[in-house]
């Protein structure tokens, strides 16, 4: 029955076995956007499935399907055989399945027993134990490898602690089916290993485990079986033994380029416009070098938290950060953002609503607020020279609006992005920096963008890219840096620039396979 | 600029922008319109100027207050920092220093300006250096204005005791210009210079920045710390104006002067249309609820429907009656 489903030449081998769990036929769709098609697969009792993919490739929202958290567009949820419609994630936990979140959601205020406890809360009479559930707290945080005293205010804990909490919770009471998102994202060697160790212990004891991850190296070592989406579609269920690191990295990936990038002007890079060394930034970034020519786009490619946009906010001071800064061979340092934008270093973040543009004033406000100096008589704001800029920018940048009294906050995206870059574009900067610039942006509007990026670099100013999208970066960029984990871990230029070669750094597959290389020689 | 936007709903937010201007203005013209029926005396020229001096204090440090909120900011102090002011400035005058006449008091006058700066840039520093919430410091500050006062007086009151001083300062709360008193020009410069530092001026579009978002305000290179702490200024030297033409209307301060001053400040700025959350301000609306307050207060002396007594209770509903008001006129502009 599920191979029924199953897309052409990807059979899935566990379909004898009676799945406790089993997808039929999943759809999503938000809007008029459909973010997963037609999923079809079973979770067996006593297995790790592991399910992988790239950024947006439909993983969290599988995940949030099958915990009862959203409710498919189509097709249905199968436990037992048993076809069924969870009424929500306390439904879905009542039958046994559960949800551990990416995203910590501990009440911060409360200690760590109240909140392993929170909503079944152990009783004397009338009155709360604290006395046991501090005990049995302790011991379950204790089983994943972790010394917390459960008395300690969450508030107090380190993001992996709290992780580490979330799962102890999900865990206290035993399910038939436990999902892991991406469980591992922020904890260390030791506290994965523990981790590893308890979902070892769960599958010895029957329970069936979903497990995310973007951490091959990680799945190949736990998985038995391992599905890969790509762009919503399951694209493949296979025996996690058949397949080594670069194998799922190639199936993440595998995809023709849309032709939607400027054709490539490889002029000779000219001389460099900005070197960074060992930069760091704390928490986030570490020891990070790279240069900078004038006319080169170069992309930054990562994980999401791969410390990319950290990294980029420190070099233009909008963040803590030591290390050397060096523009067009002089040293400088930009202590404020203001100080960079000055020297003609501007940074558009990828946070347009809320790091961007003023989305309850207008227009004009919005596009004149970092240059405002150029659009003043003396002390005073000229309106007339206000109005002609925006009148200018909208034809340069092509923003649609239906007239200019209009707020930000009512532009689409697209329109929101070319307004950003016009707002950016008012400091004449020579180098300038895009994060995420086509995020949530249609395709027509992602064109106008590329082609607006090219130019500037055929310009002759430089040019950063950060983005989630691979192949917007091999299309675009003339160099890509890949970051894992606040380093940088690998430089791509010309051919080499593929989607494999970056997941493989991005990911860390490459540390797993040089090992086995070590080993097998 | 071909239409091709995405979305299609109709702008109503434009009308309904215009209309949160004009709100307090229309409440202000329904006030004056019951107070005529109430009483015939209420339109005379006497009563209304009487009802515009009184305003004065509040309209003035209102100005400051609007700078301070529409930053996303709130200042509780301002009420003891007038006390505070105003004890300092006696003292000095008392204290035989100078010419004892026009001299004395234009340091006097010097001087306040130069303690309200001080005591608003101690507001502003605290809290952006220190990063603490702007109602922790300015309720902790608040404290100590009133108390530095009460140690001040010991216990008593602050008077002026030249009675040559006294006459010569009496003018700047008691005299007119042309026929207007003194208070009301004083308001009209004010509130003037205000519109037009934040209306006209980079610094006044920066305020408006940070109030509607500090990130993006940052991220567009304004140093958001300064133009917060400058608002905070702006709110010590405006308490300092109201000192001044508060000190010749009885020549003493006391330990009750200026009390809950913050709360009519900052309902006034309410009732004028600027948001509580920061990101808009309104000048002439701050003059214009000031003005509300003080008509209310006239109309119930006037008429004996309620007891004057409960004019607190009234201006205390006409602030919650403001913010619903507002809510469902921004709900309409949302729709």
């Amino acid at each position: 029955m599920i191979a029924a489903h199953a897309l052409p030449g990807a059979p899935d081998p566990g379909a004898a076995t009676p799945s406790v769990l089993e997808a039929r036929g999943l759809s999503k769709s938000f809007g008029p956007i459909e973010v997963l098609h037609d999923i079809s697969f079973g979770l067996k009792p006593g297995e790790v499935h592991a399910v992988i993919g790239e950024n947006g490739a439909g993983k969290s929202t599988l995940m949030r399907l099958l915990g009862g958290h959203l409710p498919p567009s189509a097709g249905t949820i199968a436990m037992d055989g048993e076809p069924l419609l969870f009424a929500g994630p306390v439904d879905a936990e009542r039958r046994g399945v559960v949800l551990v979140h990416q995203e910590i959601l501990l009440a911060p205020h409360l200690t760590v027993a109240q909140n392993v406890f929170m909503g079944r809360e152990i009783r004397r009479g009338p009155v709360v134990d604290d006395r046991a559930m501090n005990r049995l707290a302790a011991d379950a945080v204790r089983g994943l490898g972790a010394d917390i005293p459960a008395t300690t205010v969450v508030s107090r804990l380190s993001i992996a602690q709290r992780q580490l909490v979330q799962i102890a919770r999900a865990l206290q009471v035993e399910h038939r089916v436990v999902i892991f998102d991406e469980p591992t994202a922020s904890l260390t060697g030791t506290e994965t290993d523990a981790l590893l160790g308890v979902i070892g212990d769960l599958r010895a004891r029957g329970i069936a485990i979903l497990y995310i991850s973007h951490r091959l190296p990680e799945v190949g070592a736990i998985a038995d079986r391992v599905t890969v989406l790509r762009d919503g579609k399951r694209i493949a269920t296979r025996e996690a033994s058949t397949l080594d690191p670069m194998t799922m990295a190639h199936l993440m990936v595998g995809r023709d380029m849309a032709n939607l990038y400027p054709a490539r002007v490889s002029t000779p890079l000219g001389p460099p416009a900005l070197a960074v060394a060992g930069m760091s930034v704390p928490g986030f970034a570490t020891d990070v070098s790279f240069t900078l020519h004038r006319g080169e786009i170069l992309g930054f490619a990562g994980l999401i938290g791969a410390g990319r946009t950290e990294l980029l906010e420190g070099v233009v001071g909008l963040r803590p950060a030591r290390g050397e800064v060096t523009l067009h061979g002089k040293a400088v340092r930009f202590a404020t953002v203001g100080d960079s934008m000055r020297a003609g270093v501007v940074y558009l973040s990828e946070d347009r609503k809320g790091k961007g543009l003023l989305l309850g004033q207008n227009l004009r406000v919005n596009l004149t607020l970092a240059a405002l100096d150029q659009f003043c008589r003396g002390p005073l704001i000229s309106r007339a020279r206000e109005d002609s800029g925006l009148t200018k920018a909208v034809k340069d940048f092509d923003i649609r609006a239906r007239d200019r009294a209009m707020t930000a906050g009512q532009l689409s995206g697209g329109n929101q992005q070319k307004l950003l870059l016009g707002k950016m574009m008012l400091l004449d900067p020579g180098i300038v920096v895009v994060d995420e610039p086509t995020r949530g942006i249609d395709i027509g509007t992602k064109e106008q963008i590329y082609r607006f990026v090219a130019d500037l670099a055929a310009k002759g100013k430089a040019v950063i890219v950060i983005s989630s999208e691979m192949q917007e970066l091999i299309g675009l960029c003339h160099r890509i840096l890949v970051m894992r984990e606040g380093r940088l871990v690998g430089e791509l230029a010309g051919d080499a620039m593929t989607e494999e070669a970056i997941v493989v750094r991005a990911t860390g597959a490459e540390v797993q396979s040089s090992a086995q290389a070590a080993m097998d020689a | 600029m071909s239409g091709i936007s995405t979305k299609s709903a109709p702008t109503r937010s434009l009308p309904s922008v215009d209309l949160a201007a004009v709100a307090p203005f229309a409440a202000l013209a329904v006030l004056v319109a019951l107070g005529a029926l109430v009483n015939g005396n209420f339109l005379s020229v006497e009563n209304l100027t009487n009802v515009l001096t009184r305003s004065a204090f509040i309209a003035i440090i209102g100005v400051g207050a609007t700078f301070v909120i529409a930053a996303g900011g709130i200042d509780l102090s301002v009420g003891s920092m007038a006390a505070f002011v105003a004890s300092v400035m006696i003292l000095f005058m008392n204290g035989g220093f100078g010419d004892g006449g026009l001299g004395t008091v234009a340091t006097a006058m010097l001087l306040a300006l130069g303690v309200g700066a001080l005591c608003g840039l101690a507001n502003g520093l605290t809290t952006t250096l220190g990063r603490i919430e702007p109602f922790i410091v300015t309720l902790g500050t608040m404290g100590i204005f009133r108390a530095l006062t009460i140690y001040l007086a010991a216990g008593g009151s602050i008077a002026m005791k030249s009675q040559d001083l006294r006459a010569l300062y009496r003018p700047v709360y008691f005299g007119n210009v042309g026929g207007v008193p003194v208070p009301i020009l004083v308001i009209v410069a004010i509130a003037g210079l205000g519109a037009f530092i934040l209306y006209k001026t980079a610094f006044g579009r920066h305020v408006v920045a940070v109030g509607s978002n500090e990130d993006v305000a940052r991220y567009s290179g304004i140093r958001v710390n300064r133009v917060k702490t400058i608002t905070y200024l702006i709110q010590g030297l405006c308490v300092a104006v109201a000192v001044l033409v508060y000190v010749p209307r009885l020549g003493a301060a006391t330990a009750t002067t200026g009390l809950l001053w913050e709360l009519q400040a900052i309902t006034a700025v309410v009732i004028g249309g600027t948001a509580l959350r920061g990101g808009v301000g309104r000048v002439w609306g701050t003059i214009c609820g000031a003005m509300i307050l003080e008509i209310i207060g006239n109309i119930m002396v006037l008429s004996s429907f309620i007891s004057e007594y409960l004019i607190g209770a009234v201006q205390g509903a006409i602030i919650i009656i403001a913010m619903l008001v507002q809510r469902s006129l921004m709900n309409r502009a949302r729709g």
